[in-house]
């Protein structure tokens, strides 16, 4: 089996640079709909990484979830306001880096701490514990995530309803 | 030495699979074209092509060597590298759903638990591929051709995942071949009326996921020229018919597992290969049904298209889901 674990580990490594590549991309391209593109790639990759960790039901989640539904939706707002070649120009001067700058720093620290705790060692695969494993413990043990969740994607969606019905008064006006 | 030998070994057994299957996606795109075709002269009243090759048996493949052979014609105006990526994009990923395709009992390439989950995600991420190429192409046909797809794809995702879950609440899995394993003494669609309807939804979404007629409306060649491909010439639309009837034979295959039994049928002279037969003439049955469809149905408005999906499927899907979920528990 060993040739088919070289395999793997050459393609654990392409999905790394694939990742941080999509990353790159996201954040520094100018042309809006490459972010967007980049965001995907990094998507995928994440989801690679859930196979190599042992999960595939949360691998195809996430390509179902994030790089089919959540990029489509964000491809949705791009459309609509951008034309193919716009460039959208970048204010990194400006006080979108004073917004910035603390939240990649929250972030920075927050993940930073999580490994540092969890250490660099190997990691465990926690195997594929099943669906109706997954379903269980969602319902039982973590309910009320589960449940503080749905209630926030509820808030979200009546929000969005309540913008767009006011947008619709006052144009009427 | 040995391990370079042993992985070019193991490199050349995977690749040999792929092509396998990549070669199983031309060929199987390739006949569906020709019996679209033949189909269409018959309902249509006339003999279909006839001049290629015996009842015009090579035209579809003397077609592909002409869209290979033919120019790339690129307009100036197109969004750079997008608009190279989004025809591959549309054709990679149409062979990965035969993965976990369970053909027969012994001929499935991937027992994957979560079967059904991943052909639903790859089918999903062609949504991706229609916009870029339209988005990517710059002018206004396509741009509405795209606008289109993505508004039609996510509304008629929501059916088919809903339709789909009646049967997974029935058999409690989303492994494919466990789901076709259940349906030894009877079908689905036979045997539980929630299945009957949940197929209803899943056939009139599946054919609205997957861009044909009636509801073509991303490529409608009366009014888009030919929407979100208009830019595409030689291989680079190929490429997007190739996926087309693909993800069209994926959508009929999952419907031959999921509600009509997959290989189970009576036992035909073929040894062990029946059981595989009887899957390929049940998804070939379908293809025919949605071919039929095509050539019968005028193309829906798009308003139409969306109270469909928002007013009716998904409203039937979600109670018969509930229903359904409400009699297995009693």
């Amino acid at each position: 089996m060993s040739e088919y674990r070289i395999i793997a580990e050459v393609v654990f490594y392409l999905l790394i640079v694939l990742t941080v590549a999509g990353a790159v991309l996201a954040v520094t391209a100018r042309i809006l709909i490459h972010a967007v593109v980049g965001l995907a790639v990094t998507f995928l990759g994440v989801a690679g990484f859930y196979v190599y960790l042992g999960s595939p039901f949360l691998s195809m989640m996430q390509i179902l979830i994030y790089a089919g539904a959540i990029t489509i939706v964000l491809v949705f707002g791009t459309m609509i306001g951008y034309t193919p070649r716009q460039i959208v120009e970048t204010k990194i001067r400006d006080k979108n880096l004073r917004l910035a700058l603390p939240a990649c720093l929250v972030s920075g620290v927050v993940l930073c701490s999580a490994v540092v705790t969890a250490g660099l060692g190997t990691m465990r695969q926690s195997g594929d514990t099943g669906i109706a494993d997954i379903g269980k413990r969602l319902l039982y043990e973590f309910s009320l995530a589960f449940e503080l969740i749905s209630l926030l994607l509820l808030i979200a969606m009546v929000g969005a309803m309540v913008i767009v019905g006011g947008q619709e008064e006052r144009d009427a006006e | 030495m040995d391990t370079i030998i042993s992985i070019t070994s193991a490199f050349t057994s995977v690749a040999l699979a792929a092509a396998v299957i990549v070669g199983f996606v031309f060929v199987n795109a390739t006949a569906l074209g020709y019996i679209e075709r033949k189909l269409c002269g018959r309902f249509q009243r006339r003999i279909g092509p006839m001049e290629v090759g015996w009842h015009g048996i090579l035209q579809m493949p003397v077609d592909g060597i002409k869209l290979i052979a033919k120019q790339l014609i690129v307009p100036s105006h197109v969004a750079g590298p997008l608009f190279y990526v989004a025809p591959v994009l549309a054709f990679a990923p149409a062979a990965l759903p035969f993965l976990v395709m369970p053909f027969a009992p012994r001929i499935q390439v991937l027992a994957m638990e979560a079967g059904l989950v991943f052909v639903l995600a790859v089918i999903s991420f062609n949504t991706f591929a229609v916009f870029l190429a339209g988005w990517s192409s710059n002018n206004n046909y396509s741009m509405i051709g795209a606008l289109r797809a993505v508004a039609q794809n996510i509304s008629y995702e929501i059916p088919i995942l809903l339709s789909l879950l009646t049967v997974v609440f029935l058999t409690g899995s989303f492994n494919l071949s466990r789901i076709v394993q259940v349906q030894e003494s009877l079908w689905f669609v036979l045997r539980h009326p929630g299945a009957i309807l949940a197929f209803l939804v899943f056939f009139i979404a599946a054919i609205a996921e997957t861009n044909r007629a009636p509801f073509d409306l991303p490529e409608a060649e009366s009014e888009l020229t030919a929407g979100f491909h208009t830019e595409y010439s030689g291989i680079a639309f190929g490429m997007f018919m190739i996926a087309e009837y693909t993800y069209l034979f994926v959508n009929c295959c999952l419907a031959t597992a999921v509600f009509f039994g997959g290989w189970w049928g009576p036992t035909l002279p073929f040894g062990q290969y029946s059981s595989c037969i009887w899957f390929f003439i049940k998804a070939y049955t379908l293809v025919f049904i949605v071919i039929w469809c095509r050539w019968t149905f005028p193309r829906v408005r798009f308003d139409q298209l969306m109270n469909l999906s928002w007013k009716y499927l998904i409203p039937i899907a979600l109670g018969n889901l509930l229903l359904t979920a409400l009699c297995t528990k009693l």
